[in-house]
């Protein structure tokens, strides 16, 4: 299914299975963005898609004709506008829904990816306290399985992007649960060695990231599950990084929630998802609180919704909803196998680049087998900083720094580094242009060509 | 490219003063948490008071990251070492209101010596605060040494 060779032996034309070059003209022509300038008229090469997508028209369009036909706060009153939105918004989690394979009731929409996890992590900590109706109303058992208290355990890995690492560092300080990590090896994929020692019956909560923002590894969820089962542990996976590139299906997976943002796959600013087993949705408190998430208030105590509502507390982000629906539909259109060769082909081709390249180091596993579609790599010599200047200063946008993961990179013996992300409407020519931009830098700072 | 003048390369390759020294009065570690940028930063002051009587005779320091951030912080510990608090202050608000000014404010070389080079930085908000981690730490050292640089005084109006 990978194409190994792909672009980088066919030299800027076709990848079996990834896109032709009209069909990446097509793809450009809706991401109005792609068509600007910048520093002085250089075309835009944008390599930093991980750290946030464009939205093509049909995103903007879909998000527009909401505020333009629909607007209303959903869920509340019973004219027609308030009507036809509040079907919009529903029609959204459906269609969000059937892009991860899962029913529309275990949809939940967030603010993005952070808030998902946060919203997990606060309902352990509410479980322990006996709030947000894990007493009895909306919830069965007191407490039941999300109740953490000293001797409990929650192991992330140091893998994790600051979303999926200090919302449980914050969890187990509020609820005297431990804190363990399943620790990067080496060549920067996670180590599994001493996985028994760590994943124990005192583990509550297993969270991890599908695919690493920074390298790319796409970890094994299976594995990772199944251990995680046998020791009854929920397993809460962090798919920013997999659900934008990889065909998702949650019951696949196996994991019991998924949290990702609707930014990072063309969809709007402002909404993410958690996706989460409607048994555990049943059970689990609430987080926020407020107006549309209630079922029964009094001036004492209050009962809540059945989920997903119970979740959404207040007016919920309904235009963006309908834009993140447009987003699946459009990735849906190009289809996530393609979008995934695709953007492993580029990756590819920038490996293949960089490795011509002795100043360079890239980070992460030699084995391709392991690596997704993000690349990052350090100039020895030359701070990442420095490095995303020079590229900037062709019009070259990549991120630079910890990107949100300084654990991982502090592992890796690295205080920062440059990666560059792919999308659907990244080409060959721009990993060309990145690598062209990128041989200024031993020029510019001086280093020695070994 | 403007930015990267010769100075800030040459600093950032060979920092003047670096490394960190004994005795001293007060040391800070400030971190640009955007990029992981981390100045460790000693000062030794000599004289009384917040002025003209008090000498930085010592500015000692170890500094990881880019190059902006690293020749700034040489920079400032050349212009510095063995200068009065008044100086301190004085270059202290003429760099960030260069740095500060989105391009419109050049520097005088006569105030902040090498400080010029860093002129062009000011038209990249990112890295600003890059230039300025060296000069922060500098500040917060001497405030817990009891010394205040970093107050606005009427005087960084002519600057601004
Ligand atoms: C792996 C991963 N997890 C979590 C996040 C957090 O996403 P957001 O900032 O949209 O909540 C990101 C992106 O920033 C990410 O790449």
């Amino acid at each position: 299914m990978r194409l190994r060779d792909g672009y980088a032996v066919t030299n800027g034309t076709l990848a079996a299975g990834g896109f032709s070059a009209a069909e990446l003209d097509q793809i450009r022509a809706d991401f109005p963005i792609l068509g600007r300038t910048v520093r002085g008229g250089k075309p835009l090469v944008y390599l930093d898609s991980g750290a946030t997508s464009h939205k093509p028209r049909q995103v903007l369009d879909a998000e527009r004709d909401f505020y333009e036909r629909l607007n209303s706060a959903v869920h509340r009153g019973a004219h027609q506008l308030s009507e036809e939105g509040t079907d919009a918004y529903e029609a959204a989690r459906h269609t969000v829904a059937r892009f991860i394979g899962a029913g529309a009731d275990e949809i939940i929409f967030t603010r993005n990816a952070t808030e998902a996890i946060n919203l997990v992590a606060y309902a352990f900590s509410n479980a322990t306290s006996g709030g947000g109706g894990s007493g009895g109303a909306g919830g069965s058992s007191a407490g039941g399985r999300f109740a953490l208290g000293p001797g409990d355990e929650v192991l992330i890995t140091e893998m994790e992007h600051h979303a999926n690492l200090v919302p449980w560092q914050e969890l187990c300080r509020r609820t005297g649960a431990t804190l363990k990590w399943i620790p990067l090896a080496p060549d920067g994929t996670l180590d599994l060695s001493s996985l028994d020692s760590r994943l124990t019956p005192a583990t509550k909560v297993l969270a991890f990231t599908h695919v690493s923002n920074v390298l790319g590894v796409v970890n094994p969820v299976a594995e990772l599950t199944a251990r995680a089962r046998a020791v009854g542990a929920l397993v809460v996976l962090d798919a920013c990084q997999s659900v934008p590139h990889l065909p998702i299906d949650v019951a696949e997976l196996g994991v019991d929630f998924l949290a990702f943002s609707g930014h990072k796959m063309f969809g709007p600013l402002g909404v993410g998802v958690l996706w989460g087993r409607p048994e555990l949705l049943d059970e689990m408190p609430v987080f926020l609180t407020g107006g549309s998430m209630i079922e029964l208030v009094t001036m004492g105590e209050s009962t809540y919704a059945p989920a997903p509502q119970k979740f959404e507390a207040g007016v919920p982000v309904a235009a963006q909803a309908v834009g993140l629906a447009a987003a699946c539909d459009y990735l849906s259109a190009l289809g996530m196998d393609r979008v995934h060769s695709h953007e492993t082909a580029l990756a590819d081709r920038l490996r293949i680049g960089l490795a011509r390249r002795p100043w360079v180091r890239v980070l992460g596993p030699t084995d391709p087998a392991e690596q997704g579609a993000v690349v990052a790599f350090v100039v020895d010599g030359v701070h990442p900083h420095d490095v995303g200047q020079v590229l900037d200063d062709a019009g070259v946008a990549v991120r630079v720094g910890h990107h949100c993961a300084w654990p991982l990179h502090r592992a890796l013996g690295v205080t920062a580094s440059t990666r560059a992300s792919f999308a659907a409407y990244s080409t060959p020519g721009e990993v060309d242009a990145l690598l062209a931009a990128l041989d200024r830098v031993p020029v510019i700072f001086g280093l020695e060509a070994s | 490219m403007d930015l990267y003048q010769q100075i800030i390369l040459d600093h950032s390759k060979r920092p003047v003063g670096a490394g960190l020294r004994e005795p001293f009065d007060a040391e800070v570690h400030h971190v640009n948490p955007t990029c992981g940028d981390e100045v460790t930063l000693r000062v030794t002051v000599t004289g009384e008071g917040n002025g003209e009587a008090a000498e930085l005779t010592d500015i000692s320091y170890l500094a990881q990251g880019c190059s902006i951030s690293v020749a700034s912080t040489s920079v400032m510990a050349e212009e510095l070492t063995g200068a009065g608090i008044t100086q301190a202050r004085e270059e202290y608000h003429a760099m960030k209101a260069m740095l500060t000014s989105r391009g419109q404010i050049q520097g005088d070389d006569d105030v902040i010596g090498d400080g010029v080079a860093f002129a062009g930085v000011s038209q990249y908000p990112a890295r600003v605060k890059c230039a300025l981690l060296g000069w922060t730490a500098l500040a917060d050292a001497l405030a817990r040494r009891g010394i205040d640089i970093a107050a606005e005084t009427s005087t960084d109006k002519d600057h601004s």
